[in-house]
C-alpha cells in the first residue's frame, strides 16, 4: 500500500511539475511563434535566446501590486482564478503519459489513474472549468467582466455538446471510455502489424473535436471572452498580479492537456510507427513512446499557436452559428455514419 | 484615389467553400508558415545599429577651437534660424583671465536646446558663422522627464579631453555648400 | 476509511444543501448547490458508480448549473427587486414542499431492497450498459423519446415565427433602402 502510494505520489509530482513547466514555456513559445510568424525575433534578452523569460514573467507577476476592487465580492474574486487553475490541473490525471515500465518485477503504469470512465472524467472537469471564468467575471462587479463571463459560459456550453458528440462517434468505434484502452488499441501503427491511428477512421470527428478544443480553451479564433477590442480584458479585466497570472496560466495548461487528449484519442497516444519491429525491450519502447507522445503534444501546442497568429477572431453570431448550426449537425451526422460503418464493415 | 490598389467592397453571399472556412484557414496557415522561415527584419538595437546615412543629423554639439576655447559667441543666429524655436541663449562678456575658456569677447552663459521641440533640420548648423554648432551622428538618449530633454551647455559643449568628431558628416557636397554660405556671409 | 469518507461527504452535502436554502444571495445559493452535487457525485464514486458520478457532474454541475448561474447573473437579483410574497403563497409553498417530502420519505422507506452493496461492479460502464439495454430497455427508450420531444419543442420555440420575422424585418429593409 505504502509502495503504491509513494509511486503514485512521485508520479503526481512529476506530472504536476511537467505540466507547470510546459505551461510556463508555452508562454515563451507563444511569443516566439508569434514573432517568427511575423518576421520578428521575439523575447531574446533574458538568458540565451530569452530562455529565462518565463521566470522573469513569473517574478514580475508575483511582485506586481495586488488590487482587489472595493465593490467586488472578495471571496468569490479569489475563488475564481483558483477554480480555473484547479480544474486545469485536474485533467492530467487520466491522461496515459506512457505505457508501463517493468522495474524489478513490479509494473509501473505511467498514468495516475486508469479510470473506467476516463474520457467522461475529462469532460466533467472541463465542464466545471467554466465556473472559474464565470465566478471571476461576476465577482469583479464590472460590466466588461460580466459580459466576458457570460460569453465564456455560452460558448463553452455550446461547444461542449459538439465535442461530446464527436467523442461518442469515437467511443462507438473503440468500445471503451478508458483513455489507456484507447491508446493500446492504436498500438502497432505502420509496420508489420497494420493498425492505423484513430484519426484515419474518424477524420470528421477529429476535425470537430479540434475546433471544439479551440473553443473550450478560449483560444483564437474563439477568444471572444477576452476580446480586448470590445471588452477591455474580458473576464479578467479587474484582475492583477498573480491572480491574472493564474488565469493566463490556466489557459496554457488547458492547451497542454487538450493537446495531450487529442494526441491520445486520435493520434495514437504513446504509440509510434514501427514500434514492434525495432526489436527493443518493452521498457525502451515505453520510454521512446513517452518521448513520441510529448512530441505529438508539442506539435499540437504549436498548431494552437499557429492558428492563433493566422486567423482573426470570429464575431459572436458567427461563433454561435458555427457551433449550433455547423458543428452539432455535423457531429450527429458523424455519429450516424460511424454507426453505419461499424455495423456493416465490422472492424 | 492615390494608388490603383483600392478595391470596391462587394457584399455577396458566401459560397459553400467559403462558408465552411476550412480552405481559407488552410491558405492562411500556409502563408504564416512561410513566414516562419523568412529572414527576420528585427535589428537587435544596442548591439547592432541600423546603418545611417553619411549626412545623418543627430544630437548637437558645441565645438571648442584647437586651444580648447568655446567657439560660440552667442550671436543668436541659430536661434533666429531655428524653425522650431528650440534654441535659447543668454550672452555674457568675457572677463580678464578667461581667454583660454572663450574664443571671443562675448560668449553664451546659457545655451539651451529643447530636444523635444527640435526637428533636427540642421538650419542652426547652417546659420552659424563661427562653426560652433554642429549636428552629429549620435542618437540622443531617452529620459523619463520632459525637463531632462532641455539640453544645457553641460550636455552640448564637447569635453576638452573627449572631442567629438564632426568630420564624418562633412562630405564634399556639404563643404562645397558651406563655402557658398561663407561667401554669402562676406557679401 | 470508506465509512469516514461517507460521513464527511454526507455532512458536506447536507450542510451545503441547507446553505442553498438559507443564503441570502442567489449566486451563493447556486454555488452551494454545486457543492452539494459534488458531494453526491462523491457518494456515487464510493458506491463504485463511476459512470453515474461522471455524468452527474457533466450534466448537473457542468451544464444545468452553468445555465442557472448564467440566468441569475443576467437578472441581477437583489433585495429591492424581490417581489413581496403574500401569506397565501407562502402557505401553498409549505404544503407543496411538505407533500413532496412525504412522497420522498415514503418512496425511500419502501426501497430498502434497492440498497447497493458497496464495491459492486454494477456502476461500471459495461455492466450499466448491459442492464440499461436489457432489463430496462423500455424505460430507457421512452426517456430518450421524451428528451427528443423536448429538443424538438425547443427548436420550434427557438425558431422565429415566419409572420413575426416578416414584421420585424420590414422596417430594417426599408431603412436599408433609405441609406
Amino acid at each position: 500500500m505504502i509502495a503504491f502510494l509513494t509511486y503514485k505520489g512521485i508520479l503526481v509530482l512529476i506530472i504536476f511539475t511537467i505540466t507547470l513547466a510546459v505551461a510556463a514555456y508555452s508562454t515563451y513559445a507563444e511569443r516566439k511563434v508569434a514573432a517568427f510568424l511575423q518576421d520578428r525575433i521575439g523575447p531574446d534578452r533574458a538568458g540565451p535566446f530569452g530562455l529565462l523569460q518565463p521566470l522573469a514573467d513569473g517574478a514580475k507577476f508575483f511582485f506586481k501590486e495586488e488590487i482587489i476592487p472595493n465593490v467586488s465580492n472578495k471571496t468569490l474574486f479569489i475563488l475564481g482564478p483558483s477554480i480555473a487553475m484547479l480544474t486545469a490541473l485536474m485533467t492530467g490525471v487520466v491522461v496515459p503519459w506512457g505505457n508501463e515500465l517493468v522495474i524489478g518485477g513490479n509494473t509501473y503504469l505511467l498514468q495516475i489513474a486508469d479510470l473506467d470512465v476516463g474520457i467522461l472524467y475529462v469532460f466533467g472537469v472541463v465542464s466545471i472549468g467554466v465556473y472559474g471564468i464565470m465566478i471571476g467575471g461576476w465577482a469583479s462587479n464590472n460590466k466588461f467582466s460580466l459580459l466576458g463571463a457570460i460569453r465564456a459560459s455560452a460558448q463553452m456550453i455550446s461547444y461542449e455538446i459538439a465535442m461530446g458528440l464527436a467523442i461518442i462517434a469515437l467511443i462507438l468505434m473503440t468500445g471503451t471510455l478508458s483513455l489507456r484502452e484507447m491508446s493500446l488499441q492504436q498500438m502497432g501503427g505502420v509496420g508489420a502489424h497494420w493498425n492505423f491511428w484513430n484519426v484515419v477512421y474518424q477524420p470528421l470527428g477529429f476535425l470537430i473535436f479540434l475546433v471544439c478544443a479551440f473553443a473550450e480553451c478560449n483560444r483564437t479564433p474563439f477568444d471572444l471572452p477576452e476580446c480586448e477590442t470590445e471588452l477591455v480584458g474580458g473576464y479578467h479585466t479587474e484582475y492583477s498580479s498573480m491572480k491574472l497570472g493564474l488565469y493566463l496560466f490556466a489557459e496554457y495548461i488547458n492547451m497542454f492537456i487538450s493537446s495531450a487528449v487529442i494526441s491520445t484519442l486520435y493520434f495514437g497516444g504513446f504509440n509510434f510507427p514501427f514500434m514492434n519491429d525495432l526489436g527493443l525491450s518493452a521498457n525502451w519502447i515505453t520510454v521512446i513512446g513517452t518521448a513520441f507522445f510529448f512530441a505529438k503534444i508539442t506539435f499540437f501546442i504549436f498548431f494552437f499557436m499557429w492558428i492563433r497568429w493566422t486567423i482573426p477572431r470570429f464575431r459572436y453570431d458567427q461563433l454561435m452559428n458555427l457551433g449550433w448550426r455547423g458543428m452539432i449537425p455535423l457531429a450527429i451526422f458523424n455519429i450516424v455514419l460511424s454507426g453505419l460503418i461499424s455495423l456493416f464493415v465490422h472492424r | 484615389m492615390l494608388t490603383d490598389r483600392a478595391k470596391v467592397v462587394v457584399k455577396k453571399e458566401m459560397n459553400f467553400w467559403e462558408r465552411i472556412y476550412l480552405p481559407a484557414i488552410l491558405g492562411g496557415t500556409l502563408i504564416t508558415i512561410k513566414h516562419l522561415f523568412k529572414r527576420k527584419t528585427t535589428i537587435k538595437f544596442p548591439e547592432v545599429k541600423r546603418e545611417i546615412s553619411a549626412v545623418w543629423r543627430g544630437q548637437h554639439v558645441l565645438k571648442r577651437d584647437e586651444h580648447g576655447a568655446e567657439r560660440c559667441t552667442a550671436c543668436g543666429l541659430c536661434a533666429v534660424a531655428c524653425p522650431a524655436e528650440a534654441i535659447t541663449m543668454t550672452a555674457a562678456e568675457r572677463k580678464k583671465g578667461e581667454e583660454n575658456l572663450y574664443r571671443e569677447e562675448k560668449y553664451a552663459a546659457v545655451y539651451e536646446i529643447n530636444m523635444l521641440r527640435c526637428i533636427f533640420c540642421g538650419l542652426c548648423e547652417e546659420a552659424c558663422p563661427k562653426e560652433a554648432i554642429f549636428l552629429t551622428d549620435r542618437i540622443e538618449s531617452t529620459d523619463y522627464s520632459r525637463q531632462a530633454f532641455i539640453f544645457g551647455k553641460d550636455k552640448l559643449v564637447e569635453p576638452v579631453d573627449k572631442r567629438i568628431d564632426v568630420t564624418k558628416r562633412q562630405t564634399s557636397e556639404v563643404l562645397e555648400f558651406k563655402k557658398n554660405k561663407q561667401l554669402s556671409h562676406n557679401r | 476509511m470508506t465509512l469516514y469518507l461517507f460521513y464527511f461527504l454526507s455532512f458536506v452535502a447536507i450542510l451545503s444543501a441547507l446553505l442553498v436554502v438559507f443564503s441570502k444571495s442567489p449566486i451563493h445559493s447556486i454555488l452551494y448547490l454545486i457543492i452539494t452535487f459534488f458531494s453526491i457525485a462523491g457518494h456515487y464514486v464510493l458506491q463504485n458508480a463511476q459512470f453515474l458520478a461522471a455524468v452527474h457532474i457533466i450534466v448537473y454541475a457542468g451544464a444545468i448549473m452553468v445555465l442557472f448561474l448564467y440566468v441569475i447573473m443576467l437578472l441581477n437579483l437583489n433585495k429591492e427587486t424581490e417581489p413581496h410574497k403574500t401569506s397565501l403563497a407562502k402557505i401553498a409553498a409549505v404544503i407543496c414542499a411538505g407533500s413532496m417530502m412525504v412522497v420522498l420519505v415514503a418512496s425511500l422507506k419502501g426501497a430498502s431492497y434497492l440498497m447497493a452493496k458497496p464495491g459492486g461492479d454494477i456502476g461500471l460502464v459495461k455492466n450499466l450498459g448491459k442492464v440499461l439495454f436489457d432489463e430496462f430497455l423500455l424505460p430507457f427508450e421512452l426517456s430518450s423519446i421524451l428528451l427528443l420531444a423536448a429538443m424538438v419543442g425547443v427548436v420550434m420555440v427557438g425558431k422565429q415565427d415566419q409572420r413575426t420575422q416578416i414584421l420585424t424585418n420590414t422596417p430594417s429593409t426599408e431603412a436599408n433602402k433609405i441609406e
